[in-house]
């Protein structure tokens, strides 16, 4: 409460860092808090897809052509019962045509289910403990029921979880890239400010103002510079959020992911202009501090 | 209270502008300094209020070897000296009222009490009328009370002035130099460095004079009347 009272020995308000610091700051907390949300949603993304597809695995059975070959249906119940009497094997269902056919739809049109030229395959969705031997499974499956693959999604987790890592490294640096701006830009606006108004830091050094007694003007000043700016930041932030999650809702849910925060999520985003300020305020402090030690 | 052994002072590289400077001030005693323009008046005043640091030698303030004091020591040693600097220095942001609460602000007193103490002394000075207004619309001497009062809000152990009655009027100047006697009566160590003879003859102290850089201390202006015209 202290930092945020009017009454200022020196007058920093008129400055022209003044504006240039409130602008920066909205600019950065803009970047920061969406760098911020991004981050959120593909961690989200990547756990909703990894707790959906952890411990599953999937067995397709394609229909074969030529004399000889076995009906789906028939390999089917073998890779079913094979599934079934393996210990570790929580469950073995066949998906239904139907939600086949809606998984194809997107990328295959709503009639390519019902094509006799398309070769579509009978998918099996199987369950099974941790430390299942699913190598072993697949070639048993192999060996038992020809045209059948098994896809423990082993790959497929690995590049998702890589590329959630990816993206939050890259949110990250963001975030340290804006904050060290941010720093800069602090540093800068006080330097300005301490040299323009120097005769009078002087004066009050000599009238026996500890350093502290001037940062605090300085860091008083700063904070409501960037308390504004951060707000307007978030604002803008928020807005373009919600224009996002606007946009997205219009989307086929299976093409892209949910654009949404939790409102635990908004509350750390609020948090955002909250940490800028407290680091601006930490810089104003130093560099008063350090520009006074100084003087004698 | 003040005392100056062998000291020096010089800017930069350039040539020494006080040289070998001792004295001793006790505690409660009033001099004046004077010197021709140059004379280095205003280096021995901003030694006095630790604006700088000496090149040579040895100052003990309040009891405090200088040399020795910890930088974070030196602003409760400045709150308790006063200084009216030649050029006012007031603060034209501010009003009269905050430019002279600025010691006690600094000092962290309560509002009330700054606000109080500042206006009561604002009125002694005869600004009664000014306590809201911005210095740059004061007349030079209304800026220099405005000074004056700042210097001695706190009541400091040792007043320091420079050329206080400059820009005022013989009448003012009179008044402000009963107030700086008050303030020596009240047990302060004042030195004023000032041109005013028709003063020096008024208020009759010792005077430190300086010349060429260097320090000379005569008696008051009465006792050297005394010896200039007694029997032979």
């Amino acid at each position: 409460m202290r930092l945020l009272r009017n009454r200022s020995d020196l007058p920093l308000a008129r400055d022209p860092s003044a504006r240039f610091l409130s602008w920066i700051t909205a600019v950065m907390v803009y970047l920061a808090t969406l760098a911020f949300a991004g981050q959120m949603m593909v961690s989200d993304m990547a756990e909703r897809w990894d707790s959906g597809l952890a411990g599953g695995v999937t067995v397709q059975v394609v229909p074969l052509v030529g004399p000889g070959a076995s009906p789906v249906a028939e390999r089917v119940e073998t890779a079913l019962a094979i599934l079934r009497g393996t210990p570790g094997v929580v469950s073995a269902t066949t998906l239904p045509a139907a939600e086949t056919a809606r998984l194809i739809e997107p990328w295959l049109g709503a009639d390519a289910a019902a094509d006799p030229h398309l070769p579509v395959p009978t998918v099996i969705d199987v369950v099974v403990e941790p430390g299942t031997d699913v190598a072993a499974l697949g070639r048993r499956l192999d060996a038992a029921v020809p045209g059948s693959s098994l896809d423990d999604h082993a790959a497929w987790l690995a590049d998702l979880r890589a590329f959630a890592g990816a993206v939050e490294l890259a949110a990250l640096a963001i975030v340290a890239l804006v904050g060290g701006a941010g720093v800069m830009a602090v540093v800068f606006a006080v330097r300005t400010g301490l040299a323009i108004h120097r005769h009078v830091v002087e004066l009050l050094h000599l009238m026996g103002a500890t350093d502290r007694y001037v940062a605090r003007q300085f860091e008083s000043h700063v904070l409501g510079l960037c308390l504004g700016g951060g707000l307007a930041g978030l604002g803008l932030a928020a807005a373009t959020l919600a224009g996002i999650h606007r946009a997205s809702a219009g989307l086929r849910a299976s093409l892209l992911p949910d654009f949404a925060l939790t409102a635990a999520q908004w509350g750390l985003l609020a948090v955002v202009p909250l940490i800028a300020c407290a680091l601006a305020v930490a810089t104003a402090r130093l560099t008063v501090m350090r520009t006074l030690e100084t003087m004698p | 209270m003040i005392r100056f052994e062998n000291v020096g002072l010089r800017y930069g590289t350039g040539p020494e502008v006080l040289r070998d400077i001792s004295f001793s001030l006790p505690p409660g005693s009033f001099h004046f300094l004077t010197g021709a323009s140059g004379a280095g008046k205003s280096s021995l005043l901003k030694l006095m209020y630790l604006a700088h640091r000496p090149t040579r030698g040895l100052i003990t303030l309040f009891d405090r070897d200088m040399a020795s004091v910890p930088r974070t020591e030196l602003p409760a040693m400045r709150r308790r000296i006063g200084v009216v600097f030649q050029d006012f220095q007031l603060l034209d942001h501010l009003s009269a009222l905050d430019n002279v609460a600025l010691p006690l602000r600094m000092a962290g007193a309560p509002e009330a009490e700054v606000v109080e103490q500042c206006a009561e002394l604002l009125r002694w000075v005869g600004l009664g009328n000014h306590l809201d207004a911005r210095p740059p619309t004061l007349s030079g001497g209304q800026q220099q009370r405005v000074a004056i009062a700042r210097s001695v809000i706190n009541r400091p152990r040792l007043l320091l002035a420079d050329e206080p009655t400059g820009n005022v009027d013989d009448s003012i100047g009179m008044r402000l130099l009963y107030l700086f006697e008050e303030l020596h009566k009240l047990g302060a160590t004042v030195v004023i460095a000032t041109h005013n003879e028709a003063l020096i003859r008024r208020f009759d102290h010792p005077r430190l004079h300086l010349e060429h850089g260097q320090l000379h201390a005569l008696p008051p202006h009465s006792a050297r009347v005394a010896v200039s015209t007694g029997p032979r």
